[in-house]
């Protein structure tokens, strides 16, 4: 993404420096839409879509137990709904509209409900509406990630007040920060397809929402396991594929970007599950296929703030890292802290984010195999710092806006099931239905 | 008449029903079930977390069958069921005081 923004502002300075054209030439300049560019786009849309839907929602459906397994369903089904909505309406203006004099911090009001932007509009050289609709899906999957921080115990009411609350206090100013030429992004931050903007806020919220709904009943010891792996890992193998338009869209062109993005993601995602089931294997004897595809998502997780960035061989060593230290923060979470992040939201997709983002610095650098910084004159050394600040000013936004929010919403309705409704699932007490008619 | 109620291990089933047969058993009830005994349940790991099972899955079986041939559906039974390994199940074996054909209105062991 930033690197596509990259060379749009080179050609309209090459534009204005050497025709000495005026603001109509400008103008021409910067509104070539590629047909190209424009169809992978498009195409990416609907590949980061699917991620959420179905995929997220089979992947975190799969790993509750039978009697809750609905209210999962529904709550990616509801938070993709109400996010596009929000994000029509202000999100996306607030995350890449035009601030003002608080454009280091935030958007304006200018493009609520897409205003002024038509068919022709366009965004680098694509139509803004598609890069409007692209960002929407990013928009929708960040708030269903934390899905699986609070499964099984939340009340309906709370999950979508949550969402929606969180959407606007804790995305769309990070978005903004890092890919709507907010402070970060000034900074010369690296963060092709959301480590930070994606992956870091949602695992970070994921541990407050957790933290201050409390565990599942009987955690950590008497809690059910997965009731169906089989569809986790239909749910997984959706996300793999989506994620090429994820990460190969954030190139927001159809080029050697978006072709590089595609194949280091593969590559992690197979390094990392590979070594997520070799871990399992040797420690407890059997390769499982729970333990495979989470590390499937580790490796997808950690690759996506690097992937336009690093080379192949900066994958592997990306997926080797993805499947070791998630693995071992899962249980640091659950175990040692006892905070019931039930389905390993900030262990997987928080610190994969986090550890892509911290290694981008050293493996975007052509010495290592790179395609280099984005901003000029930077080393490893200075982008390690413009990174790190990066993660810290993300991490304090979603810890203490998520704080925040709870404290609204808890307000406003009560956060969690009874005891009684809890042990009866989800499914049947707050939708009415049964996953399971045998 | 008796009934037999039997809790065996489900890689059994077949066996048990291949040794049945030739000995005049012509129906059964088999049934999915979880319960423990002397096996307890045992730990599952997902993500690197154990999970304890305390229910571990059997097949029920429920078989009713003449006077007659009681002795040797047991003995079969518990050969055919029979692995040596804790976990293999029981028999129970119960009087029964009627047995009805719903089809004919046959009853006692003709109902068979």
């Amino acid at each position: 993404m930033r690197v596509v923004r990259h060379s749009f502002g080179l050609i309209s300075a090459l534009t204005l420096a050497v025709a000495g054209f005026g603001g109509d030439a400008f103008a021409q300049g910067v509104s070539k839409i590629s047909g190209a560019d424009t169809a992978w786009v498009l195409t990416a849309t609907a590949l980061v879509l699917f991620m959420t839907l179905p995929g997220l929602a089979l992947f975190y459906g799969g790993l509750v137990r039978s009697r809750s397994v609905l209210s999962v369903l529904m709550h990616c089904c509801a938070i993709c709904c109400l996010m596009s909505v929000l994000w029509l309406v202000v999100g996306y203006s607030l995350a890449f509209g035009d601030g003002g004099a608080a454009n280091a911090w935030i958007g304006g009001f200018g493009k609520a409900f897409l205003a002024g932007v038509g068919p022709e509009t366009a965004s680098g050289t694509i139509p803004e509406v598609v890069f409007f609709a692209f960002q929407m899906t990013f928009a929708i999957i960040t708030p269903g990630l934390i899905v699986g921080a609070y499964v099984e115990r939340i009340t309906f009411p709370a999950v979508l007040l949550f969402s929606g609350l969180w959407l606007l206090i804790v995305y769309v100013p990070v978005a903004h920060w890092i890919w709507g030429g907010g402070w970060l992004a000034s900074m010369g931050a690296m963060d092709f397809a959301g480590g930070l903007v994606v992956h870091l806020t949602a695992g970070v919220s994921a541990l407050v929402i957790a933290k201050m709904l409390g565990a599942r009943r009987g955690f950590p010891r008497e809690v059910s396991p997965p009731h169906n792996p089989g569809m986790v890992m239909i749910g997984a193998a959706m996300l793999w594929v989506g994620w090429y338009g994820f990460n190969g869209g954030s190139a927001l062109g159809a080029n050697g970007s978006a072709g590089m993005a595609i194949t280091v993601t593969h590559i992690s995602a197979a390094v990392a599950s590979l070594t997520w089931m070799t871990i399992e294997w040797v420690k407890y004897g059997k390769p499982s296929l729970v333990g495979f595809v989470t590390g499937t998502i580790a490796g997808l997780a950690t690759i996506t703030p690097a992937s336009g960035f690093v080379g192949p061989v900066g994958a592997v060593v990306l997926g080797l890292m993805a499947g070791v230290i998630c693995y071992i923060l899962v249980g640091l979470i659950k175990q040692r802290l006892k905070i019931d992040d039930s389905l390993d939201v900030f262990a997987v997709h928080g610190f994969g984010g986090l550890t892509g983002t911290i290694m981008t610095a050293f493996l975007a650098s052509p010495a290592l195999g790179g395609l280099g910084f984005a901003k000029e004159g930077m080393t490893i050394g200075s982008q390690l710092y413009v990174q790190i600040v990066g993660a810290l000013a993300t991490a304090a936004l979603a810890f203490v806006g998520s704080i925040v929010i709870v404290m609204i919403v808890r307000a406003m309705t009560p956060l969690r099931v009874s005891e009684e409704d809890e042990t009866e699932g989800l499914d049947i007490t707050a939708h009415g239905e049964r996953g399971y008619n045998l | 008449m008796k009934l037999i109620i039997a809790v065996i291990k489900p890689s059994k089933l077949d066996e048990v029903r291949e040794a049945l047969s030739p000995l005049g058993v012509s129906g059964m009830t088999v049934s999915e079930v979880k319960g423990f005994g002397r096996q307890g349940g045992h730990t599952e790991i997902y993500r690197g977390a154990e999970y304890e099972i305390h229910f571990v899955p059997k097949i029920k079986l429920e078989i009713a069958v003449a006077d007659d041939v009681a002795e040797r559906v047991l003995t079969t039974l518990r050969e055919s069921a029979n692995t040596g390994k804790i976990g293999d199940g029981k028999i129970f074996v119960l009087e029964v005081a009627e047995a009805i054909r719903i089809r004919t209105g046959e009853t006692g062991a003709d109902a068979l």
